[in-house]
């Protein structure tokens, strides 16, 4: 539904623009009483949409983080309070949508799949690092405080700068290599069922960054991995499939000096993570696997 | 070398505050380790005394009367040494039992009861703890 909206909007326009040439002032003026007539509509709704939360019981309190560095009026950090109808079910990416569409249009906050799998809506809520979607209103405190991921730079309300991130998780190879391939062209390359049970947890990460975000070691080193791109390298150097020339020259990465070490076992990472992956247990059977890896004692 | 972000304006939003246990257990662990460090020199000060006074006549160490002595009988008959030494005894306690927990977590063993080890090394510290200050308050008042 939403892939479509776009589209109709573009053709209307497009429609209008053709007609225009022929009778500008017309036109002008038809579009000045559309407009007009739209905001009226629109602030009409938005007085019963704010009478109706008022007199309704079940409301949510939402007090959402606004800042844009590049409006006047935005510059200043602020809360802006919506008041959300609740619905059984409802998810804070719900209560966001909902107070986007009808009371500020330029609220402004990442989502796509609504279901906890593109991982573009971590936030701070209430204090935590969530995935909007995949956190109930009815499990929060009210009033429910939304702000952007701590420890990144902030672009917009609720949107941060995530290269930072992208750059450590691309920073380990994130991607299946290998020296031994199958020998027919076509032939699969098969993975043992034991092996890819110890890799399945780690394969399940969506690039949220909520555990960058809650690591406390990851904000006070920003050339630290972080917990996401370790447990990408566990991924594939735990793969059997890549052999041992690949699985050294992993180990190398994560042993550097921003590598694996830097963890302090503070467990945030695993806390947050929407996915539940064991990411500190991760973390630690690498520093092992290095450790094993440069003691030798024959 | 490590460098860390600083947002600026807004640096001061969304700062993380609520703790879950194995943060509380690396800040603890910390502070705890920090302070060891503290009392160890402390305590090296206060030993160190006990050079001059092996050079004290037998007459004088026999009366307590050397440096060695005379510190150590003013410091426990001060009540607020008393109550730091069952302070530092909390700490030593935590330091251990938390330090025990830290090495089984690096050996991978036990991971998901984490937290819960966590919380058993401060109830045990508690105990212990409490259990002492007969023995560190005994003739101070
Ligand atoms: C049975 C006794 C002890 C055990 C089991 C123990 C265990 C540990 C462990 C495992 C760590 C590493 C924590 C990490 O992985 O980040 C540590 C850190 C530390 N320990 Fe101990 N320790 C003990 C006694 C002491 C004593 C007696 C002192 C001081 C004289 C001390 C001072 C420290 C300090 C300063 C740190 C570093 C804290 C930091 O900055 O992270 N520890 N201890
Ligand atoms: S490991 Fe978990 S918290 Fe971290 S980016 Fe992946 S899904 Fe998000
Ligand atoms: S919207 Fe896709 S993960 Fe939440």
């Amino acid at each position: 539904m939403s892939t479509q909206l776009p589209k109709q909007t573009e053709e209307s326009s497009e429609t209008e623009t053709e007609t225009e040439p022929a009778v500008a002032s017309k036109g002008d003026d038809r579009r000045a009483e559309k407009r007009r007539r739209a905001d009226e509509k629109r602030r009409q709704r938005q007085a019963e949409e704010a009478e109706k939360a008022a007199a309704d019981e079940e409301t949510v309190e939402l007090k959402v983080f606004r800042y844009d560095p590049e409006v006047e009026g935005k510059q200043e950090p602020r809360f802006d309070t919506f008041h959300v109808p609740f619905t059984k079910g409802m998810t804070v990416l719900d209560a966001l949508m909902y107070s986007r569409d009808t009371y500020d249009s330029s609220l402004t906050f990442r989502h796509s799949c609504r279901q906890a799998i593109c991982g573009s809506d971590a936030m701070f809520v209430n204090g935590g690092q969530k995935l909007a979607c995949k956190t109930q209103i009815s499990d929060l405190d009210q009033p429910i405080r939304v702000e952007p991921l701590p420890h990144a730079d902030v672009t917009k309300d609720l949107v941060v700068d995530l290269e930072h991130f992208y750059d450590q998780m691309e920073a380990v190879e994130p991607y299946f290599q290998t020296n031994d391939l199958p020998d027919g062209e076509l032939e699969e390359q098969r993975q043992t069922r034991e092996n890819r049970e110890k890799v399945k947890m780690s394969t399940r990460c969506i690039w949220c960054s909520a555990c960058m975000s809650s690591c406390n070691i990851a904000a006070g080193d920003n050339e630290y991995l972080g917990p996401a791109a370790i447990n990408k390298a566990y991924r594939f150097a735990m793969d059997e499939r890549e052999g041992e020339d690949i699985k050294q020259k992993r180990l190398e990465i994560i042993e550097q000096e921003h590598g694996v070490w830097r963890c302090q076992t503070q467990f945030s990472c695993t806390e947050v993570c929407p996915k539940d992956i064991p990411l500190t247990e991760h973390i630690q059977e690498l520093k092992r696997e290095a450790v094993k890896n440069n003691l030798k004692f024959w | 070398m490590s460098q860390s972000y600083n947002r600026g304006l807004i640096e001061d939003f969304s700062r993380w505050r609520e703790f879950e246990a194995g943060m509380w257990a690396w800040i603890f662990h910390k502070f705890t380790g920090w302070v060891l460090i503290g009392y160890l020199f402390t305590h090296i000060a206060v030993l160190s005394t006990g050079i001059p006074a092996a050079g004290a006549s037998e007459a004088a160490l026999m009366a307590g009367e050397d440096v060695y002595t005379q510190t150590i009988v003013t410091l426990e008959g001060l009540l607020l040494v008393r109550i730091l030494e069952v302070g530092l005894l909390a700490v030593a306690v935590f330091h251990m039992l938390n330090g025990t927990r830290l090495l089984l977590v690096d050996l991978g063993v036990g991971l998901e009861a984490q937290d819960k080890s966590f919380y058993a090394s401060l109830i045990l510290t508690g105990a212990i703890t409490v259990a002492s200050v007969p023995t560190f308050i005994a003739g101070a008042f």
